[in-house]
């Protein structure tokens, strides 16, 4: 279920099987038809869902965190609306809607007074064709080849890509998918983003690799398990954390992970701490002493390869070096898998029971793991026809974005750019207020975007100044009706001039 | 308090103040713009008894829905409980040789009876309108005049002609109809307006002659009522969903067929005055002339 139906099933319920809804949001429980409003207007069947048709948020800016609602005294100047504090809101693209063609102005230019310093900001909903969103899951857990297709219901949606220090990278949607493909691969594709974007869960599948049910914020949930742990570093990197706390209750620590395999005694971090080599030299290529890549395959096993059986990773255990009675602790990077052996008289590992001692370390590991989580940035490309609504000549909008006179936020939310050509831009969709996007039939994503420059800046780059209204204006004329949320409080004020 | 609907409560009804002190409320499909000349505290109370008033205004008409999209026929009027309803079944009772159901009335009569709370609670007030979405009870005391623009087009809402209302006019309702406006007309007339002693009279009787602002031509499309819009009290009727434009005969020819009609009730006192607007022509009937004018 998308979000968009989410929403309608909030006010309303399909009745029959001719795409009518009935809308719950007043007593006069409207059946409408699909394409019609009810008889406010307010409401709309739009593809059989119900659809506010102006509900555009405002964002309130609270003083200190946990104060409420910023009363507006009557002797203020001449407001005599009651809902917000002008100085304290901000109007967000969510909800605010498109102007088209795309050289009319757009549909909120926003007068406001910030510090001092009168502001403008142009306020709409782009449709952004070029467009996808980036996914970090934090997990050694192999889900497939770089490069691999990601499919959503069987059609191709993104592609694994570059794997980040303890995260495997997605990349989804894009032009090629929304529009270069078949018209089912688009609709999926946009319908795959508009969930992501939204913070709902989609299960994508990876060629020759495995399931993911991707979530903003929440933890990835891997061929139907839960990931828990983001691994605490390499195998390298966990020996050299923790080699110390180990010395004088081991002799030998393997360190399982796909990346690098780390080895106690041979890691400069046991040399330092004149550890004695164990003698046990485990498969792969050897990186530099005590470091080894490609121990096994990657896979769902310990420490993202595909074992499951630790010992298997041995290839051979020197008699001249290694001793009968050897302690051997081997573990994953996020301590979730861990084996404790001691060599018998024939220097074969016998598993044994973990001191605790030892159990301390390995739970330390855990303990210095972050919890595995799925972060979603949306990404598009703000170039194009959509600067025509905010000035006449586009060109000055990309040159002012891109020297940081104008700030660009997505529903008051602070928006990466990319440097270079253009108006490429990145945001966390957790950072927008809930329900931020929408999507049109083209297919395309359609999200808010906020241009915020200086008043005269505005004018001066050929802005639509007889489109300018003031913040009051528009309290006055959609409060009543607009969505009114607390600005995140991890985001910056989209109206300061620091921010 | 909310009212509760399975898994989602009701929005209350909205009080807001609009520039100028205008009163704003709103609930559901309901949208009243309200203002009053005369002492601040007259107004406050005027506008505080409107607000009260309003509260239970959607729920009375939603509990009697069935009801009021009932065609009307016969010799007795139905029995409706809430007072509006009332007066929406009397201001269209008069009307029922051709269909009509009470819905004809419904914004008129919104608009009627928040106007006769606020009288009551102050009298003694100069001025009082109350607009539902242009169909508009308007109240003056004699020696004030009101104002009020007339828009030849729905889609367009620029004045192009104005009425004076003073109070020896006897105009207490204006009402405009038009295939663009927010209910069904069966119609082309771009809009009727029609003054009467009601706002709920005027608004049935814009109704009625907007039906029949009509003529056959390529150039408009219709669609069954019920097609649009499953609940319409307009059932199985062909109500107009575009009008391109018409030769010149056909616009005068829909006119005259609308004028008929409006005269017709103004001969039974069932109106004072109407204007009808078709692609840019006019036609005003009135008994006495000084009520509509265009503006020049």
């Amino acid at each position: 279920m998308t979000t968009l139906s989410e929403r309608s099933a909030k006010f309303g319920a399909a009745e029959g099987d001719n795409g009518i809804i009935r809308c719950d949001a007043c007593p006069v429980l409207c059946r409408i038809r699909p394409g019609r409003s009810g008889a406010c207007a307010r409401y709309a069947n739009q593809d059989g869902l119900l659809i506010r048709t102006d509900p555009v948020v405002l964002l309130e800016l609270a003083v200190e965190e946990g104060q409420k609602l910023v009363p507006f005294t009557e002797a203020s100047e001449d407001w005599d609306g009651n809902l917000l504090n002008p100085a304290r809101a901000f109007v967000t693209g969510i909800g605010a809607g498109t102007t088209y063609p795309d050289y009319k102005p757009a549909p909120f230019i926003v007068s406001q007074k910030h510090n001092g310093v009168d502001t403008v900001t142009v306020v709409t909903e782009g449709i952004f064709s070029y467009c996808g969103v980036k996914v970090k899951i934090d997990t050694d857990r192999h889900l497939g080849p770089e490069t691999a297709a990601i499919r959503c219901g069987g059609e191709q949606v993104g592609h694994v890509t570059t794997a980040e220090y303890g995260s495997q990278m997605l990349s989804l949607g894009g032009v090629r998918h929304l529009t270069g493909g078949s018209k089912k691969e688009g609709n999926v594709t946009c319908d795959t983003l508009l969930k992501l974007c939204n913070g709902e869960a989609v299960e994508l599948t990876i060629d020759n690799g495995h399931s993911v049910v991707v979530q903003a914020g929440k933890a990835p949930i891997v061929d139907g398990n839960p990931e828990r742990r983001m691994r605490v570093g390499c195998g390298s990197a966990t020996v050299g954390i923790f080699a110390k706390q180990w010395l004088g209750h081991v002799d030998e620590v393997i360190v399982v992970d796909d990346h690098i395999t780390g080895v106690l005694t041979e890691h400069q971090a046991g040399r330092v701490l004149d550890m004695r080599p164990g003698g046990i030299r485990v498969k792969g290529r050897k990186s530099t002493p005590g470091r080894y890549f490609q121990v096994a395959n990657p896979g769902m096993g310990w420490g993202g390869t595909d074992i499951t059986d630790p010992l298997s990773i041995i290839q051979r255990i020197d008699p001249a070096v290694a001793w009968p009675g050897l302690r051997l602790l081997l573990t994953s990077t996020t301590g979730e898998d861990a084996l404790w052996c001691v060599l018998d008289e024939n220097l074969v590992p016998q598993p044994a029971a973990m001191p605790s001692d030892v159990r301390v370390v390995v739970d330390r590991i855990g303990e210095n793991c972050e919890p595995s989580t799925c972060t979603v940035l949306f990404m598009a490309g703000a170039g194009g026809s959509l600067r025509a609504g905010v000035t006449e000549n586009p060109v000055l909008l990309t040159r002012s974005v891109q020297d940081g006179t104008t700030k660009v936020t997505l529903g008051g939310a602070p928006a990466m750019l990319w440097p270079g050509g253009g108006i490429t831009v990145m945001v966390d969709v957790l950072r927008l207020p809930k329900n931020a996007f929408g999507y049109v039939p083209t297919p395309a994503l359609v999200a808010p975007i906020e241009f915020t420059l200086p008043r005269a800046l505005y004018e001066a780059s050929g802005g639509h100044t007889s489109e300018i209204v003031a913040v009051t204006d528009v309290i006055r004329a959609y409060g009543g009706d607009a969505r009114v949320e607390f600005a995140n409080p991890v985001n910056p004020w989209p109206l300061r001039a620091d921010g | 308090m909310a009212f509760e609907s399975g898994r989602v409560s009701w929005r209350e009804p909205q009080v807001g103040v609009l520039p100028g002190g205008r009163l704003h409320l709103q609930h559901g499909p309901i949208d009243l713009v309200i203002k009053v000349e005369g002492d601040p505290a007259l107004v406050s109370r005027s506008y505080a008894a409107a607000s009260e008033r309003f509260h239970t205004v959607l729920h009375e008409l939603a509990s009697e829905l069935n009801l009021l999209r009932k065609p009307l026929s016969g010799d007795r009027p139905p029995d409706a409980s809430s007072p509006i309803a009332r007066r929406m079944i009397a201001a269209c009772w008069p009307h029922r040789a051709v269909f009509i159901t009470p819905m004809a009335a419904v914004a008129g009569a919104v608009a009627d009876e928040i106007s006769a709370i606020m009288l009551a609670a102050t009298p003694d007030m100069r001025t009082l309108y109350v607009n539902n979405g242009g169909d508009i009870a308007v109240h003056v005391v004699d020696n004030e005049m009101l104002r009020i623009g007339i828009v030849p087009d729905l889609a367009e809402a620029m004045p192009e002609a104005a009425i004076r209302v003073c109070h020896g006019s006897g105009i207490r309702g204006i009402a405009t109809s038009g295939w663009r406006g927010r209910s069904f007309s069966l119609g082309i007339a771009d809009a009727v307006t029609v003054l009467a002693h009601s706002a709920a009279e005027a608004d049935a009787a814009a109704t009625i002659i907007a039906n029949v602002v009509d003529v056959a031509d390529p150039a408009v499309s219709r669609a069954c009522a019920q097609s649009l819009d499953p609940d319409s009290d307009l059932g199985e009727l062909l109500v107009t969903t575009h009008v391109g434009a018409l030769p010149e005969n056909q616009v005068l020819a829909a006119l005259s067929a609308g004028s008929d009609q409006a005269q017709r009730l103004l001969d039974a006192a069932l109106i004072l005055a109407a204007a009808l607007v078709v692609q840019g022509k006019w036609r005003i009937v009135q008994g006495r002339s000084g009520l509509l004018f265009p503006m020049a």
